[in-house]
């Protein structure tokens, strides 16, 4: 009997848990005060989000001329802050939406969670656009609607305007996805709150769940529909943004490669992230026999494939530049690799495509300290790749005499680093206000390898 | 005041309906026992589970939802209006030349289409699941057992004519494995 289980599937979840341990260890960090950990991250992540505020405030009072801009170099730090985050929250719908379709059971332990840093990080990404407009208070000009200034309308053939439209769709969907997906779990909180306001608080969002089987059966269609269109909606978002770059005729950025290049990408560094938050979420909320090692494994493998399409991706942009005989575009591709800003294309390199390599041998992917440090290793070479792409591709065009470099200003830094304290903020409330693993998927998936006979697909 | 909250609470009664209700802790159970009740000819009220139980729509009988033509309809609605407005600016209303496009510009306008489409569709469909489930802030839970959204399944008969035989019922609700079973006003 014992010899015929070894070739089972492992149970996607250990311990041999009962429906109501899992929602009692599920609601346990939400029900109790949080630890001393949560009180310091959240006073860093305050902190670093403070710095952001005051210094956006005084980049929009004095003007755009705070950042290391010059008029060679128009777009550097901000954008590439734009197209990091945008790129990090597309791993939170691909794991609820394309695993979804794709029937793979092991999403349901790391989907809310991975939901939620989609929609954080796609806010981090909406600010820099907007501050980067100088007068962020006329934001809602980007919107087609009748007004007093002609009416004078957008212009929709422009790929920045397919950004606005792109990536607040993007933000609304993945939003009524993740909450959607809560409202079960809402209805267990609140029957299970003891206080009046928590019991008022979580009533009003659960919308009156109650488990009706069918509501149940409109509840799973309606799952698979919304999964149906963020699936092409998050390979969408990330081809508009590429485009913002491909549909100009700036050696660098003109290449038709660059939509599947940047959605690859882009998951590429957001399961990096994903692995970053995961290890420690499930270390600090102990949450290590839902969140498995086989989820970090499966993790770990999609990391390998996106990263080394990624360094496909960056060897056919070389080939493409030699073999299209334009010297403009060889230049660029040579002052890549050995011009001013070499060392940040070799690392560059050395983080996406090499250090993933490793990731092949199962001992480094047992290794949770090795994995977590990889996975932060992934996001800085994912940066690099964005500041790469923008500013070599800039910072020396057709005109010698315009040729000029590009260095940030504190101001920028520390705007970038209020967004990770944005984000970061917005994750710390999350963990401690909603329960980050899915209740009611993960009751759904505990038979999986568990016995033979009755596990529902 | 003692007599007008007799009276509300007379009419709350009067909504309520009784119900017989089994309580199941397994889902191969509850699927085991909604097919022998069907078989039976006792119709169900509803079952209440804590997560999706694969099934258990078809053996209670639920017709497939309509949903997916409520987002494709709505859907064909986002993506046709954003088309139109882009062709309508472009061309009738202020046309304009920008890097030297045609006013007709149709594949520039697509991803825009495609955009509102999602959104239009997904959020309808949104709004149809929880119209049609009535569920929305402030609705209040019909629950038939505290444990429901944590590890309980219910089973529930109404109590609607004299021909229903109780006792047997509940009989037979216990030896297809209730661990319990009762009789509840919701």
């Amino acid at each position: 009997m014992n010899c015929e289980k070894a070739f089972l599937e492992k149970p996607l979840i250990e311990g041999n848990k009962s429906f109501s341990q899992i929602s009692d260890e599920i609601c346990a960090p939400v029900e109790r005060k949080p630890g001393k950990l949560w009180y310091i991250s959240f006073f860093f992540a305050v902190s670093a989000l403070t710095l952001g505020i005051v210094l956006v405030t005084y980049q929009i009072l004095v003007g755009i001329g705070t950042w290391g801009l010059n008029k060679t170099v128009g777009w550097a730090f901000d954008i590439t802050n734009f197209v990091f985050w945008v790129g990090i929250g597309h791993a939170g719908t691909l794991i609820s939406a394309i695993l979804l379709l794709f029937r793979q059971k092991w999403r349901t332990s790391v989907n809310r969670a991975a939901e939620a840093m989609t929609i954080f990080a796609v806010m981090c990404a909406g600010v820099f656009p907007i501050i980067h407009m100088g007068r962020p208070w006329l934001a809602f000009w980007t919107l087609p609607y009748p007004n007093s200034r002609g009416p004078l309308w957008v212009n929709f053939t422009s790929p920045l305007l397919w950004d606005v439209f792109a990536i607040s769709t993007y933000f609304i969907i993945s939003f009524v996805f993740w909450y959607i997906g809560m409202v079960p779990d809402l209805a267990t909180l609140r029957d299970r709150a003891t206080g009046k306001v928590k019991k008022f608080v979580y009533g009003l969002f659960s919308l009156g769940w109650d488990g009706s089987s069918r509501t149940w059966h409109r509840y799973e269609i309606l799952s698979l529909i919304l999964a149906g269109l963020a699936t092409p909606l998050v390979v969408s978002v990330h081809t508009i943004v590429s485009m913002d770059f491909a549909t100009s005729v700036i050696p660098g950025w003109h290449t038709t490669i660059f939509p599947p290049y940047f959605v690859c990408g882009a998951v590429f560094s957001g399961f990096a992230m994903v692995l970053t938050l995961m290890i420690i979420t499930r270390k600090v909320l102990s949450l290590e026999e839902y969140i498995t090692m086989k989820h970090i494994d499966c993790m770990c493998k999609i990391v390998i494939l996106t990263g080394s399409i990624v360094g496909l991706a960056y060897m056919t942009e070389f080939f493409i530049a030699w073999y299209s005989g334009v010297e403009y575009e060889q230049y660029v591709f040579m002052n890549r690799a050995k011009g001013p800003y070499a060392w940040a294309y070799w690392t560059m390199v050395s983080c996406n495509v090499i250090s993933p390599q490793l990731l092949w041998f199962k001992k480094i992917r047992s290794n949770l300290v090795f994995v977590f440090m990889l996975s932060i290793v992934v996001n800085i070479g994912m940066w690099f790749e964005r500041f790469v792409i923008i500013v070599t591709s800039l910072h020396r065009d057709y005109l010698p005499s315009s040729w000029a470099m590009y260095t940030p200003t504190f101001v920028e830094v520390g705007e970038f680093i209020g967004s990770f304290g944005l984000f970061f903020t917005c994750f710390l409330l999350f963990a401690r206000f909603l329960p980050v693993v899915n209740m009611a998927e993960v009751k759904g998936v505990l038979n999986v390898g568990r016995k033979t006979e009755g596990a529902h697909d | 005041m003692l007599v007008e909250k007799q009276k509300e609470l007379m009419i709350s009664m009067k909504n309520r309906k009784k119900y017989l209700i089994g309580i199941f802790q397994d889902e191969d159970m509850i699927l085991n026992a909604v097919k022998s009740v069907c078989k039976a000819g006792i119709s169900i009220f509803d079952v209440f589970s804590p997560y999706a139980v694969h099934g258990l729509d078809e053996a209670m009988g639920i017709k497939r939802s309509r949903l997916p033509i409520v987002t494709f309809l709505a859907g064909l609605t986002g993506g046709l209006l954003a088309m139109l407005l882009q062709l309508w600016v472009f061309n009738i209303d202020w046309p304009i030349i920008v890097g030297g496009k045609p006013f007709n510009a149709v594949p520039a306008f697509i991803p825009i289409a495609f955009e509102l489409t999602v959104l239009v569709g997904g959020l309808v469909t949104v709004a149809a699941f929880l119209f049609r489930s009535r569920l929305g802030p402030g609705a209040t839970p019909k629950l038939f057992d505290s444990e429901v959204t944590n590890k309980n399944f219910v089973l529930a008969i109404e109590q609607k004519d004299a021909s229903l035989d109780i006792n047997k019922v509940k009989e037979m609700l216990i030896t297809l494995g209730a661990t319990e079973v009762k009789e509840k006003e919701v």
